[in-house]
């Protein structure tokens, strides 16, 4: 197969040796690894077509991968896997602004998409931290969430049309330009999220906003995380939807100000982040009415940005905050719950106190706007009896998350990581449909088999 | 038998990186080719497997360690804080110690430049002399026009036209062994400085370096004179050894940790208020003699004493709050050896012409300056301290320009790709001269305009700021 896959793609674009397969034996979640048989660099939808069909005949389980930086383990091969890299495919086919739409081919970084309407004076919302390197395939393929998502949406709110090639090679495109279309079923919103296990994304069809004309960040620090909760109730329920609201807990805020030293106080428990954005009237205006929000809940001190610099400075240290966690212990692992709005302070308040019960280190951060946390354990994998306690803690903090009224995860997917949770959260029924539709489309299980479901 | 490196290394700088891969879109040779393999995370990963003995040293894995430039643009964008530096330096010499890629004329070369030359200064000197010599006489261009550079081995043929021009005279000879800020001139500052006295008196060792000795050695002496304007007392030991870098950097960790005991030993730091390094490469190894022999119990004291006190001397000047120097008394054309009026008066032709009031210069970040030590503002903020520049910045500053210590003999190909992407970006800017403070950028870049028409002129920050305090008294 391997002498096959050379003469279609070329030998330079398939990769073989040890030195090169060890580098692509996990993505970005911790403690996760396994070593792929090939990696493949395609180049256009056809090529794919071929490799499916070649895998097929050989019973090659394929691994869609972009830039590896997924954190559920859903680029993590599985035995004997070809691993199939997108990063090739890394041309933005057609930007066209009479429409505000983006067409890409699925290995284009996310960072250059928004770049790339931004000098039209357009807008790509979606904006995952792991921006600046993770590809715009997988982010559709994780429906990832972003920065922006209380005020904007998510991926799967961005996308207008996909061009898939299923298991069988059969090349489909799903959605159009247009602003309504009810022709069919929704198939398009089956692949968004899908993880790689229905298709694989060779082109995405993006909607772009105009740009919003201005911007204001707000820094808002608190002696305990309880006034920050409140603040952010207080905030939705004067009717303001910040385009951004994000929180840092005490351990994050330092370990972030270690790497981008933007000046954040290391004495606070709790640190909001807040961007508001539109017509400049409507942007200041809404700034000025959270800080005396913020101050009636008691904030120890409101800052605001004093230029576009200061906040994109602030975005940053903001974006760094997981890998900036990586500080403090050998191993890190980031769980993603969800949880409706009004839950927020009971969710972190059941995060603490399992915390305690285990006696670890975990620190929060996350998305407060949207309810998305990031309870983030900080261990060591080699510490048998720590990672014990670890699993006890993840599974504690999942029924904590269920038990409100919430999801296992809210943006990074299901993969391998959270896979034993999904009955739990969907039900029997629910669960069942789910795999009855894998197995329609993908009945030899080639397609990252073994992730979200066995 | 004796651990390699790469396994006795503290194992949780390995696990240290969390694969996120912020570290992606800064590393050079992953956007040379998109592939693992070559990124940061990936060799880190590489390195982990050898610990934990899932891969053998192999010549592959000893091709991926020196493919990687070790220009650390990787350590700046990591949030995680991953001692890459640390890691690269036990990989590379983890390689050594395989022996996997040994052969006669490597282990020769390496003998020649790492064992002899590099260890023995005035042995260094005296190759220096030589080198002066066949310059002067005009042999090497004899030499290029005969081509006989062609007999020359490839690694060494390539290199060639960057070697540096030899300065006639040495540091030594241009910097007496102590200096003080005289009274003459501190008179004269005095009147032209705001408040001179707010300068406290302080004495500081200055390091020469080994080949910016020999071929920079003009570099030195602004270094001496900028202090030396800012009330720096200023020691400057004879024949200094060098200091390590090179040995380090390519995987001879135990020769650099002889080097560094030299220098301990050589000097008396209670003495210094600072140790001065003027160039990136050097000073960011220097700053980690407290690290290479942490395990020493004889040394360990002295060289974190001596990692407290290192500072470049962009760092210091900022840290000690240069005195900014005043425009000139009269039209600076009157300073013969102003770079800006060599420039000026090649420019335009005529000698007493008014000068135009400002030159537009750019800025290069060496790696090992910006990457390796953080220092990216000083630099800056001694270039807009000087009257009649006009600062540029270049798209991709913090780019490596592709030098990388020896890397232009052991990679060509992306030494010369990044070389032109880094001319590029320079020339972009418009302005004739780029401000450097590392020699080997320098030469590299020299060596790229060759054949311009126009050639950019690489100046170190410290010579223009020198000029500048000279321009201030000169009649
Ligand atoms: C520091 C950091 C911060 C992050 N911040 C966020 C955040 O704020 N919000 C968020 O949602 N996520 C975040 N993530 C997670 C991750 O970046 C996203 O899930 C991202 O979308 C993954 O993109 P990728 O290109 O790296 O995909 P990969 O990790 O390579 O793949 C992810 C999944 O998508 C599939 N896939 C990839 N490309 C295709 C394709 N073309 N067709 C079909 N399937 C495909 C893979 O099989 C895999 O299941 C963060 C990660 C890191 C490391
Ligand atoms: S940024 Fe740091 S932690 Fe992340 S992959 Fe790169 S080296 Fe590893
Ligand atoms: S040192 Fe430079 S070339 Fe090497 S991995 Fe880091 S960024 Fe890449």
């Amino acid at each position: 197969m391997l002498a096959e896959l050379q003469q279609l793609l070329g030998p330079e674009n398939v990769l073989t040796s040890r030195e090169d397969l060890i580098p692509y034996a996990f993505d970005g979640t911790a403690a996760l690894k396994q070593l792929p048989r090939a990696v493949v660099f395609p180049r256009d939808a056809a090529q794919i077509s071929a490799i499916l069909k070649l895998a097929r005949a050989h019973r090659t389980p394929v691994i869609t991968r972009g830039s590896g930086t997924g954190l559920s383990g859903g680029s993590v091969p599985v035995e004997n896997a070809l691993v199939l890299c997108v990063l090739k495919m890394d041309r933005i086919l057609e930007l066209d602004p009479r429409n505000l739409t983006l067409l890409a081919e699925p290995g284009v970084i996310t960072q250059k998409i928004f770049e790339t309407a931004d000098a039209v004076g357009l807008f790509y919302p979606p904006d995952p931290g792991s921006m600046k390197i993770s590809t715009i395939g997988g982010n559709v393929a994780e429906n990832s969430g972003g920065l922006r998502g209380l005020k904007y949406g998510v991926t799967r709110d961005y996308v207008m049309g996909l061009e898939v090639v299923l298991a069988d090679g059969s090349v489909c495109w799903l959605g159009n330009k247009c602003v309504k279309d009810v022709a069919g079923y929704n198939l398009r919103d089956l692949f968004i999220g899908s993880e790689g296990t229905l298709g694989i994304i060779t082109k995405v069809l993006l909607k772009l906003l105009p740009k919003p004309a201005a911007r204001q960040t707000l820094l808002a620090t608190f002696s305990q995380m309880d006034a920050a909760a409140e603040t952010v109730s207080a905030i939705i329920a004067a009717k303001i939807i910040p385009c951004t609201l994000e929180f840092l807990d005490r351990t994050t805020i330092a370990c972030v100000e270690a790497y981008a030293k933007v000046g954040l106080p290391n004495d606070a428990e709790a640190l909001l982040l807040i961007e508001t954005d539109g017509h400049p009237a409507a942007a200041a205006d809404e700034a000025t009415r959270i800080e005396d929000l913020a101050r009636s809940q008691g904030a120890l001190q409101v800052r605001r940005a004093r230029d576009a610099a200061e906040s994109a400075q602030l975005a940053l240290a903001r974006r760094s905050a997981f890998s900036a966690l990586a500080r403090r212990k050998p191993t890190t692992i980031l769980e993603d719950v969800t949880v409706p709005r009004s839950e927020l302070a009971k969710m972190i308040r059941s995060v603490q106190h399992i915390a305690a019960k285990h006696t670890l280190d975990i620190a929060v951060f996350g998305h407060f706007g949207d309810g998305n946390l990031h309870p983030t354990i900080l261990t060591d994998e080699r510490n048998t009896a720590e990672m014990e306690r670890v699993h006890h803690a993840i599974a504690e903090i999942v029924d904590a998350a269920l038990a409100l009224g919430g999801t296992i995860t809210g943006e990074h997917g299901v993969g391998l990581a959270k896979k034993p949770f999904l009955k739990q959260q969907l039900g029997e029924s629910s669960h069942a449909l789910l795999k009855a539709i894998k197995h329609t489309l993908d009945p030899d299980a080639l397609l990252n088999p073994g992730k979200i479901f066995d | 038998m004796k651990q390699s490196p790469l396994q006795s290394l503290d194992y949780s700088v390995l696990q240290q990186c969390m694969h996120c891969g912020m570290c992606l879109p800064t590393c050079p040779t992953y956007a040379e080719t998109g592939r693992e393999k070559n990124s940061p995370r990936g060799r880190i990963s590489l390195m982990r497997a050898i610990a934990d003995g899932e891969l053998e040293t192999t010549p592959n894995f000893a091709e991926e360690m020196s493919y990687c430039l070790g220009c650390l643009a990787c350590t700046t964008a990591c949030p995680a804080g991953v001692d890459y530096t640390n890691l690269l330096e036990h990989a590379r010499a983890h390689v050594e110690q395989s022996g996997v890629v040994k052969t006669p004329r490597r282990d020769f070369v390496r003998w020649l430049t790492m064992k002899q030359l590099f260890m023995k200064p005035r042995l260094l000197r005296f190759a220096g002399r030589l080198l002066w010599l066949y310059q002067v006489t005009g042999l090497q261009s004899l030499a290029r026009a005969l081509r006989l550079t062609k007999l020359l081995p490839t690694s060494i043929r390539v290199a060639e036209p960057s070697t540096p021009t030899i300065q006639r005279r040495f540091s030594d000879s241009l910097i007496a062994k102590v200096e003080t800020p005289s009274s003459a001139k501190t008179a004269k500052s005095a009147s032209a400085s705001a408040s001179p006295s707010a300068q406290p008196f302080r004495r500081v060792l200055l390091l020469t370096g080994c080949v910016q000795d020999i071929a920079f050695s003009d570099i030195n002496r602004a270094t001496a004179d900028v202090l030396l304007a800012n009330n720096c007392e200023v020691h400057t030991p004879r024949a200094q050894s060098c200091c390590g870098s090179l040995h380090a950097h390519n995987g001879e960790l135990d020769l650099a940790a002889t080097l560094a005991r030299r220098q301990l030993d050589a000097v008396d730091l209670s003495q210094f208020d600072a140790v001065i390094s003027n160039a990136a490469g050097c000073g960011s190894h220097l700053k980690h003699y407290d690290r290479l022999l942490a395990t020493d119990p004889a040394y360990a004291q002295r060289a974190a004493e001596w990692s407290r006190k290192l500072r470049d001397i962009s760092e210091y000047l900022v840290e000690i709050n240069f005195r900014h120097p005043q425009p000139p008394a009269r039209t600076s054309t009157a300073v013969p050896n102003h770079p800006l009026n060599l420039l000026r008066s090649s420019i335009d032709g005529r000698e007493k012409s008014p000068a135009p009031t400002v030159t537009p210069v750019t800025y290069h970040e060496a790696c090992h300056l910006c990457h390796g030590q953080k220092i990216s503002a000083q630099p800056r903020a001694i270039l807009r301290a000087i009257p009649g520049i006009e600062l540029r910045e270049s798209a991709e500053p913090t780019w490596c320009c592709g030098s990388a210590g020896i890397y232009s003999i052991t990679q060509p190909k992306t030494a010369g790709w990044l070389r032109d992407r880094k001319l590029n970006n320079l020339r972009a800017t418009a302005a004739p001269i780029v401000a450097v403070a590392n020699p080997g950028c320098s030469l590299h870049l020299q060596a790229g305009e060759a054949h311009s028409a126009n050639p950019l002129q690489f100046i170190h920050p410290v010579v223009l700021l020198a000029s500048a305090y000279a321009a201030e008294t000169h009649p």
